[in-house]
């Protein structure tokens, strides 16, 4: 009942959010906008993180292939595929989850109790269009390409620290991720970002801009915003691989 | 002009507006009056569409703005300015972007007109100079300024104020209420303020509608109202000691 209720809050709220704006303008510079507040700001975050995790997985994967049998460019290979295919568009999405959706439900819902969003319906504006869509399309702009960022330096923190620790040679690593390369399987990357992109940013605004009472409840909207969107990021993950890998 | 007619809003079970009817005229200060939580910000929300009303009709110049389509009422609210109790100053931008706002939206003035336009509003209200500073930088009182600003800056035909003049001291609040009454004459648009404030309902109050408990107990020229005999305006009016005392030496008891 309650599920129900909120999936035909939310549709008719992105119904609102992608009706036609007032002043093409003004949406142009608040997406410009929300690319820095949103994108750019999360890069250092992504930047640390993944160079880290590349490196981690390369000494493991070295660990523990041990068997002669396990020919030695499989850390490279093992090091690409998990960056490409799930921790880079999966983790580092839900990673973002976090600090976007709280940013962005917190935000929105601290106009909505302070009447800001009130004002601008008084003054015959769209409200959801103007607050939510350029966080959306700004979302789904940016994060394809912090996400590439991500790719590239968890590859290159696996090849620095694999080299650095004697986990494996350098021949090895850069032959491992060349191997048996398939181009397509960066489309089911990207699409998962694109996808997980549009679920944080709409659902994050959904539960802010419906935020009731005070700044309690700003607190209780920017958990939901996380908590729903990490849920729906997985569900998510899990049909487009069936979609995808089958 | 707007007219109200046997408008009523329940919350839940509580009724908080009970079938009020009401002229707001064109040209002239209407005033809202009443106790704390009798009504007065609610029947202004009611008006302007942000609650939704149980019963009853709100006409803009006749139109019956409840029954308009989204588009038709956007319409409408382009030409109405609010002044919200809490001033609901978008936080995120400075003073002049505030003000601009619906310059930014709604005109295709250059850039050097809506900073002209910016600036003779601040001015009015006595904000000169605070331009760059943020909602967060400024006091109380001159949050309530601003926002007056940004409800003036589009030159409204409806001018919606929730207590302009709470929070600041009585020779401001002079200004503020002498702008509003001159804005009401020079644009002839309908201005509908709702106040506490006694020195304002008797200086600014051509046409008092006084809410009690969510019904509208008396009708009349802010003048008039020292005159009055119905018990609970009386409660109201002089409520304070020091009104009574001014009271009873003009009436030389
Ligand atoms: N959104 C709401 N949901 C439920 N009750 C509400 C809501 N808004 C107002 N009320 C109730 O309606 C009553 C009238 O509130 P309103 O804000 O209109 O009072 P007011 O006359 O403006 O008071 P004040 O002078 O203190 O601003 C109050 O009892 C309040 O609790
Ligand atoms: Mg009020």
């Amino acid at each position: 009942m309650n599920l129900f209720f909120h999936l035909g809050r939310y549709f008719l709220l992105i119904k609102r959010v992608f009706s036609k704006p007032e002043k093409m303008s003004v949406y142009m510079k608040q997406i410009v906008h929300e690319i820095d507040n949103i994108g750019i700001s999360s890069l250092p975050i992504i930047a640390i993180i993944s160079f880290f995790m590349g490196g981690v997985i390369t000494i493991q994967s070295a660990f523990g292939f041990t068997s002669p049998l396990v020919p030695l460019y499989a850390v490279g290979f093992t090091v690409r595929e998990s960056m490409l295919l799930e921790f880079c568009p999966t983790i580092v999405c839900l990673i973002l989850a976090g600090k976007m959706g709280s940013n962005i439900a917190s935000e929105i819902g601290s106009m909505r109790i302070t009447e800001q969003i009130d004002a601008l319906e008084i003054m015959g504006i769209n409200s959801a269009g103007y607050l939510i869509l350029p966080k959306i399309l700004g979302g789904v702009l940016i994060l394809p390409f912090l996400i590439a960022i991500s790719m590239f330096l968890g590859i290159f923190g696996g090849y620095v620290m694999g080299v650095a620790t004697h986990a494996c040679t350098s021949y090895e690593y850069i032959y491992g991720i060349q191997a048996f390369f398939e181009p397509w399987k960066l489309y089911y990357s990207f699409t998962k970002v694109i996808t997980f992109a549009f679920l944080i940013t709409s659902i994050s605004a959904y539960f802010g801009y419906y935020t009731h009472g005070g700044a309690l409840e700003v607190g209780k909207s920017s958990t939901a915003a996380v908590v729903y969107s990490s849920i729906l990021i997985l569900i998510f993950n899990f049909l487009l691989t069936q979609l995808f890998l089958t | 002009m707007i007219e109200i007619k046997n408008i009523s809003k329940s919350f839940g079970e509580r009724l908080v507006v009970d079938d009020v009817s009401f002229v707001f005229e064109q040209g002239k200060t209407n005033l809202i009056i009443g106790e704390s939580g009798s009504g007065k910000t609610t029947i202004m929300k009611l008006m302007v569409g942000l609650h939704e009303i149980d019963k009853g009709e709100i006409l803009y110049d006749g139109q019956n703005f409840p029954t308009l389509g989204v588009k038709d009422k956007q319409e409408v609210r382009k030409k109405i300015g609010m002044l919200f109790q809490g001033g609901a100053l978008f936080d995120s931008q400075t003073l002049e972007e505030n003000v601009r706002f619906p310059l930014d939206m709604f005109t295709e003035m250059s850039p050097e007109e809506k900073m002209e336009r910016v600036n003779v509003c601040l001015e009015k209200v006595q904000l000169t100079g605070k331009n760059k500073l943020y909602p967060g930088e400024l006091s109380g009182g001159m949050k309530k300024r601003a926002a007056l600003a940004r409800a003036i800056a589009n030159e409204p035909q409806y001018l919606f104020c929730d207590e302009p003049n709470s929070g600041l001291d009585p020779k401001t609040s002079i200004v503020i209420d002498n702008l509003i009454l001159s804005l009401t004459r020079e644009l002839n648009i309908t201005t509908i303020v709702i106040t506490h404030d006694m020195n304002s309902v008797v200086e600014i109050g051509e046409n008092v509608l006084y809410i009690y408990k969510g019904k509208p107990w008396w009708t009349g020229n802010g003048k008039d109202i020292l005159k009055t005999t119905n018990p609970e305006l009386l409660d109201f009016v002089f409520a304070s000691g020091f009104m009574k005392e001014v009271y009873n030496a003009v009436k030389g008891k």
